[in-house]
């Protein structure tokens, strides 16, 4: 069945895919977990707050985009950001974006309603007793969270805060539908151009794998160490 | 500034419109440039829309940079952009579209000029303005020849695939219903998809403009496997570069330097090296020499979207 | 914003000549539920066999169980789709290949086996936590009844198991139902792909995706409050 499999498409076609198409998704990957981290972390410490105009909103947003699929709100943001841009900058004309800040910003948005899931667990995981504590030696609320809070709650919720980054970077691969030239977007482009889809997509498929294994091991090992010091 | 006067003084909208409309008339200055004329000083680069696979217009060559016909037209556009703004440098980026982002992509501003393969119909007038006309083309469905398939009857109760957001996969739709054909149409993301559809087998029949079908089959890896079909579902339509709507000034640069090119001899030179001889990234030569429209539509230039108009 | 606002757009008639925009999307949400029902159910059985596999004590079993989850759960979803739509017919022998490839609605079908495979690997994991939550002396009690391992299954653990993991079972549902809308890179023509087309033939971008965006979140909003009631109904007496 593999007798007509052509290695050679894959071979000719691996500085492309992986030069352009991985370092997109890669890079990608990484500011979009940063932001929606950063994000989340602020949304979660809004519907913390106990103060109803924050934690309303807060709670309206995440719910909002864990509703939506994230297929429907990459064309959103596609068509979407420019107009935002211009609302924020007050512009005369819609901003013009780039396709990669675009994708940013869908995925660093996207990916805080989740991440801020996480972050709010954390939180949660601390004893109440140490805010009190924190209060007890004369800690600001910001001086609480910067330095007793968010630190601990980051340590225990790294592996889960890295595992939605793996999902994050499996997800990335669906701006194919806006034609951006992210690792499956290249490896289609090859596959589509030279008629060898078997090959391409297996290989891409493979790729994935091993990355994505790799990663998730990687995490569960960190897991059993933070475990312990808990 | 003339914005906020006329926000002001609400009374006499209709003499402030007339002098407003003169003021922007006289505003051949760099200071009073609105639109996206504006833009492109302010920033000091254009966004050209490109495509993936709309071969020979604007598609991705052996090293997936983009190459075409449209695509060179915009580039000699971009370069009269930058000499009526007398600008020193002027950067050219480039932004993927597929049929289905380029209208909404040239109205939020992300791409300010569109180089492909669009047909110029009355509909997208509404969200877009085109310049002048650069390809004539109709609408037909390519199969392959051991299927037999020539005439539209022929489909009947088949599979057929086209490309979403474009005027065929509508075109096919309603032919669907008015002549009962019982098809199954699929869209695909862009013609490259589409084609391999039907090289797969899981479509007969890709239903597209002529000229993308004849390239896409020249460009395959059995060219003579396929055959187009006789009977077109549309009369020839005119395929136009996309700017934004409601920005005379900078349609007028754009319409100024297209009609130039297009009646100048580097217009039909430009022509010929797409059409008539081999283009990347196989070296294949579509023989498609000038027909008697296009050479009528290159004489005087037209943004017409009646196909009667050529 | 140069934009033309026009939200009767829905009661106008879309070109394919079968009604209005609106007909349009209510077909494209038809064919979401459909997919996400009937992948659900191959996600459902398979996703508890595999769950079952993983807390056996059997060490075949547990590999089986374990391969299958990082298998599908390490390839994204749209490389899954495209693998079963573009290469799973081609690597099969010819006639299979094109029988598959002219099966009427052959997205329909690529869509629900592609989704019901991924969906059961989320599954399986929430089958084996909550399996594993339960305190191993129930397991004991049943071999203790003279109960065989696989009445121990069914009669002791799986139903316990599964009233326990009633509330992330439906968000994984919910996954599921968000992720037909992957199945537009193949031409399923569901809720997304929908409002996309009527995007493309009617330039009202915004109107067309607010629809889309209303109805994801009216399902969501309904499968939740279903869900909460049934919560209520099949709770483990005393355990809240």
């Amino acid at each position: 069945m593999f007798s007509d499999f052509d290695f050679k498409v894959v071979l000719s076609s691996l500085p492309y895919v992986f030069g352009t198409g991985m370092v997109f998704t890669v890079t990608l990957t990484a500011l979009a977990a940063t932001g929606g981290i950063i994000l989340g972390t602020l949304i979660a410490m809004m519907r913390l707050s106990g103060i109803a105009v924050l934690a309303w909103p807060a709670k309206i947003y995440v719910n909002f985009m864990r509703s939506l699929p994230l297929v429907l709100v990459i064309f959103w943001f596609y068509f979407l950001v420019p107009y935002i841009g211009q609302w924020l900058t007050g512009a005369s004309r819609p901003i013009s974006v780039g396709a990669f800040t675009s994708a940013l910003v869908t995925f660093t948005l996207f990916e805080a309603a989740f991440f801020s899931e996480i972050m709010r667990a954390g939180i949660q995981s601390i004893p109440k007793g140490q805010t009190a504590a924190a209060q007890a030696i004369g800690l600001s609320y910001r001086q609480t969270m910067a330095t007793v809070i968010l630190p601990q709650a980051f340590r225990n919720m790294l592996p889960l805060l890295l595992t939605q980054t793996i999902v994050l970077f499996q997800d990335t691969s669906l701006v194919y539908v806006i034609s951006l030239t992210d690792f499956m977007g290249a490896a289609s482009k090859v596959a589509q151009r030279d008629g060898r889809l078997v090959e391409m997509y297996i290989f891409a498929a493979l790729v994935y794998l091993v990355i994505c294994l790799v990663a998730s091991t990687l995490v569960r090992r960190l897991q059993r160490r933070v475990a312990i010091i808990r | 500034m003339h914005t906020s006067h006329q926000r002001r003084s609400r009374g006499s909208i209709g003499l402030l419109f007339g002098v407003s409309t003169l003021l922007a008339a006289g505003a051949a200055q760099a200071q009073d440039l609105t639109g996206t004329l504006a833009k492109i000083k302010e920033t000091g680069a254009i966004v050209i829309g490109y495509r993936d696979a709309s071969v020979p217009f604007s598609y991705l060559d052996g090293d997936q940079k983009p190459v075409g016909y449209a695509f060179e037209i915009c580039n000699k556009v971009a370069d009269a952009v930058k000499a009526h703004l007398k600008l020193s440098k002027l950067e050219v980026k480039l932004n993927p579209v597929t049929s289905a982002t380029r209208i909404p992509l040239i109205a939020n501003g992300t791409v300010d000029l569109e180089c492909g393969s669009t047909t110029n119909n009355v509909d997208r007038q509404k969200q877009v303005s085109f310049t002048n006309t650069h390809f004539l083309t109709a609408t037909r469905f390519v199969a392959k020849k051991s299927a037999k398939l020539d005439k539209i009857e022929d489909l009947k109760g088949k599979t057929v695939v086209s490309t979403s957001g474009t005027t065929n996969i509508r075109q096919i739709n309603e032919a669907n219903t008015a002549r009962s054909l019982g098809l199954t149409i699929l869209p695909a993301k862009d013609h490259a998809e589409a084609f391999l559809m039907v090289e797969t087998g899981r479509a007969v029949a890709f239903v597209m403009d002529d000229v993308l079908l004849a390239s896409l089959a020249a460009g395959s890896k059995e060219p003579g496997a396929y055959a187009i079909s006789s009977e077109a579902l549309s009369a020839p339509e005119p395929y136009g570069i996309m700017l934004r709507k409601d920005d005379e000034p900078f349609k007028k640069v754009v319409d100024a330097a297209t009609a130039a090119l297009y009646k100048s001899p580097e217009g039909a030179a430009l022509y010929d090296k797409w059409f008539t001889k081999p283009i990347p990234p196989r070296g294949i030569n579509l023989n498609l020499p000038m027909s008697e429209p296009m050479k009528k539509a290159f004489a005087s230039p037209s943004d017409s979207a009646d196909p009667a108009a050529y | 914003m140069n934009y033309n606002w026009n939200w009767r757009i829905f009661f106008e008639p879309s070109p394919e000549g079968t009604g209005t925009y609106l007909d349009m999307l209510l077909s494209g949400l038809g064919w979401t539920i459909a997919t996400a029902l009937c992948s659900w159910i191959i996600a459902f059985f398979l996703g508890s066999v595999i769950g079952v596999l993983r807390t056996l004590p059997s060490k075949t079993a547990n590999a089986i169980g374990t391969s299958y989850v990082e298998l599908f759960r390490n390839i994204p979803l749209l490389v899954q789709m495209f693998l079963w739509y573009s290469v799973m017919p081609e690597v099969v022998p010819t006639e299979w290949g094109n029988w598959l490839k002219q099966l009427p609605n052959a997205s329909f079908y690529t869509a629900v086996i592609c989704l019901g495979f991924f969906t059961a690997s989320r599954v399986a994991e929430q089958v084996r936590a909550g399996i594993e939550s339960l305190p191993r002396g129930q397991r004991m009690a049943g071999t203790a009844l003279g109960l065989t391992t696989a009445q121990t299954y069914r009669y002791i653990l799986l139903p316990i198991a599964y009233r326990v993991i009633l509330p992330p079972m439906t968000s994984e549902f919910l996954n599921n139902m968000k992720n037909t809308s992957v199945a537009l890179t193949i031409g399923l023509l569901e809720l997304t792909a929908r409002a996309r087309s009527m995007q493309e033939f009617s330039s009202q971008v915004f109107e067309a995706f607010t629809a889309a965006t209303v109805i994801y979140l009216l399902i969501s909003l309904l499968v939740v409050t279903l869900a909460g009631r049934l919560e209520t109904r099949v709770a483990v007496p005393g355990s809240r």
